[in-house]
């Protein structure tokens, strides 16, 4: 159930150059719009041809450019849900399932596949809907019904819920997560979304301008990103340049403090996740004043800058419930940063 | 009233809009995936006709097509098809008039596919067989069929280059379009207006029924 992915593929101004291996589980790309995650599946999956480089699949070579072997997408099996679904439009429910169960069934154990997948993602009573006719979650489970019964070797998922309203979009990943258990193979997630991609995936691959930045198992990922964009889209909103001092110590430009950490070699920015501030004494403690609160639907955003610090100094986020900022609102206070709290980035 | 000319008019229509139809379709596609610089060179290429004067068009056919012309030499001498002055020259004039109608509606079609329903059907091991007759044309029927019944109603009215080709012979060669100049011609007025009122009839028949198409892919 192995995938290996080694590819490049150059566009005007930009060039994807992915590697990356995925034994069983789930793999979430996460990266911004247009860093090239979408093309790497569309590469996987044979729409796009790479430039260069290989793509393997349980040991059998989808597309190598040295040894000139592309195999048809038809041939390579494996699953590609599409950002809008991409459901036939003049199709029923019933045929368009049918559509992925025409490979390697024929007549009766075609139609006995379709109404079992049916059955089991809860489709049966929409058999005969037309695609138009469908919400949007279950025009999204009609897509995976119709890659599941198609029995692929790997599914691929791109942006599964991006089209779809937000009320709907825990249900229907909570259904999502589901069918994937019982798929049980190698599944390719891509998403932007921090929080969908925690509570799908059991890699996380950080991808910024075509370039894979950061892999790994999930919370490692999320506890050490490695980079700026990583940093950024793993939700870590406060991000400031250094100046390295000596080993242990670090000038925060963006905030105007100086720091005290154990500074890795080539660390050139530092980030600290809003949750990460602490109240009191304790390391990097600082005198704070508070240059704005931020109401959101139940925590705060405290906006602190430190009274050492210069006035044009980026301010630092900090989010904490509802009680606790009003049982300590004050116009200047005391916190401190935990050195271990500290992500390192390079690049 | 001799009613040759609605027969004439009529199966000069219909075949050139059937053999049209299929041209149209499958140079739209395949020029459509075509690089392209080639696909700009046919494109302007398939397009002229649209866009010259009919008689422009008839005196080129009659270029290739001349009895005495090399083209028109070799298939009378070879199949003794003679192509001027007989009704299926006709349809070859008309053909090559209404073929740019047909050729740019269908390839408005074929552009505003959505590319990701035929790459889901392949990624799930449809032949592109079935997934062109199956998933594409479906997809772009309401733009076929437009451009069919254009070119019908277009062959339909096709004067300049039949005139060339085929002239006007009573009973052989006559279409509605050429029955009308002729009759007006020798001061027939009346005959000629009636066959007025046909053609616009038959017209106005087909334009309506492109209407309803449109409505009811609409409503789909």
């Amino acid at each position: 159930m192995a995938l290996t992915v080694d590819i490049v593929k150059r566009f005007k101004g930009f060039t994807l150059q992915v590697s990356f291996t995925q034994d069983g589980g789930t793999l979430a790309l996460l990266g911004a719009s247009g860093c090239g995650k979408s093309m790497t599946l569309r590469c996987i999956a044979g729409i796009e041809k790479p430039d260069r480089g290989r793509i393997l699949l349980d040991g059998e070579t989808l597309f190598d450019s040295e040894r000139h072997i592309n195999l048809s997408p038809q041939a390579r099996r494996v699953g590609l849900m599409f950002q809008r679904y991409a459901l036939f439009p003049q199709m029923t429910v019933w045929q368009n399932v049918r559509c992925g169960a025409m490979r390697g069934r024929t007549g009766e154990a075609r139609e006995r596949a379709v109404g079992e997948t049916l059955e089991r993602l809860g489709l049966s009573a929409l058999a005969d809907r037309l695609p138009a006719q469908l919400s949007g979650g279950q025009q999204q489970r009609v897509a995976l019904a119709r890659i599941l019964v198609s029995k692929p070797r790997l599914l691929m998922l791109d942006e599964p819920f991006s089209a779809l309203d937000s009320h709907l979009r825990f249900r229907t990943e909570e259904e999502t997560r589901r069918e994937i258990r019982a798929f049980g193979g190698t599944v390719l997630l891509v998403s932007h979304d921090r929080d969908e991609i925690f509570r799908m995936a059991d890699r996380v691959a950080i991808l910024d301008a075509g370039r894979v930045r950061a892999i790994g198992p999930r919370d490692e990922v999320f506890a050490d990103p490695g980079s700026r964009a990583g940093c950024l889209l793993t939700g870590c909103k406060n991000l400031s340049a250094i100046r390295r001092i000596d080993g242990n110590h670090a000038e925060a430009l963006d905030w105007g403090i100086p720091l005290e950490l154990a500074l890795r070699e080539g660390t050139d920015a530092l980030g600290l996740r809003m949750h990460s501030v602490r109240p009191g004494v304790g390391e990097n403690t600082f005198r704070c004043r508070v240059a704005d609160v931020v109401e959101n639907p139940f925590s705060f955003t405290v906006m602190l800058r430190p009274v050492a610090a210069p006035e044009n100094s980026v301010p630092i986020g900090w989010e904490l419930p509802k009680d606790e900022w009003r049982a300590m609102a004050a116009r200047e206070i005391t916190v401190h940063f935990p050195a271990g709290e500290l992500l390192q980035l390079k690049g | 009233m001799d009613l040759f000319p609605l027969w004439n008019s009529l199966r000069i229509a219909g075949i050139s809009t059937g053999i049209v139809f299929f041209a149209g379709i499958l140079s739209a596609y395949y020029i459509a995936k075509a690089p392209r610089a080639v696909k700009g060179l046919l494109d302007v290429a398939l397009t002229l006709p649209l866009v010259l004067p009919p008689t422009v068009v008839g005196f080129l056919l009659l270029l290739a097509f001349g009895p005495r012309r090399p083209l028109g030499a070799f298939l009378l001498e070879r199949f003794g098809l003679r192509m001027t002055m007989t009704w299926w020259s006709a349809t070859l004039a008309t053909s090559v008039v209404i073929f740019p109608l047909m050729y740019r509606t269908c390839r408005g079609a074929f552009e505003s596919f959505d590319e990701n329903l035929a790459a889901a059907g392949r990624t799930l091991g449809l032949s592109n067989t079935y997934i062109f007759w199956r998933i594409r044309m479906p997809g772009c029927r309401a733009g076929i069929l437009a451009g069919t019944v254009l070119s019908f109603a277009r062959a339909l009215g096709e004067y300049g280059a039949t005139s060339m080709i085929a002239g006007y012979t009573p009973g052989r060669t006559a279409t509605i379009s050429t029955t009308v100049y002729q009759l007006w011609r020798t001061n027939e007025d009346g005959l000629a207006l009636r066959w007025v009122l046909v053609n616009v009839a038959i017209s106005f028949a087909v334009l309506l029924a492109v209407n309803l198409l449109e409505k009811r892919e609409r409503r789909r």
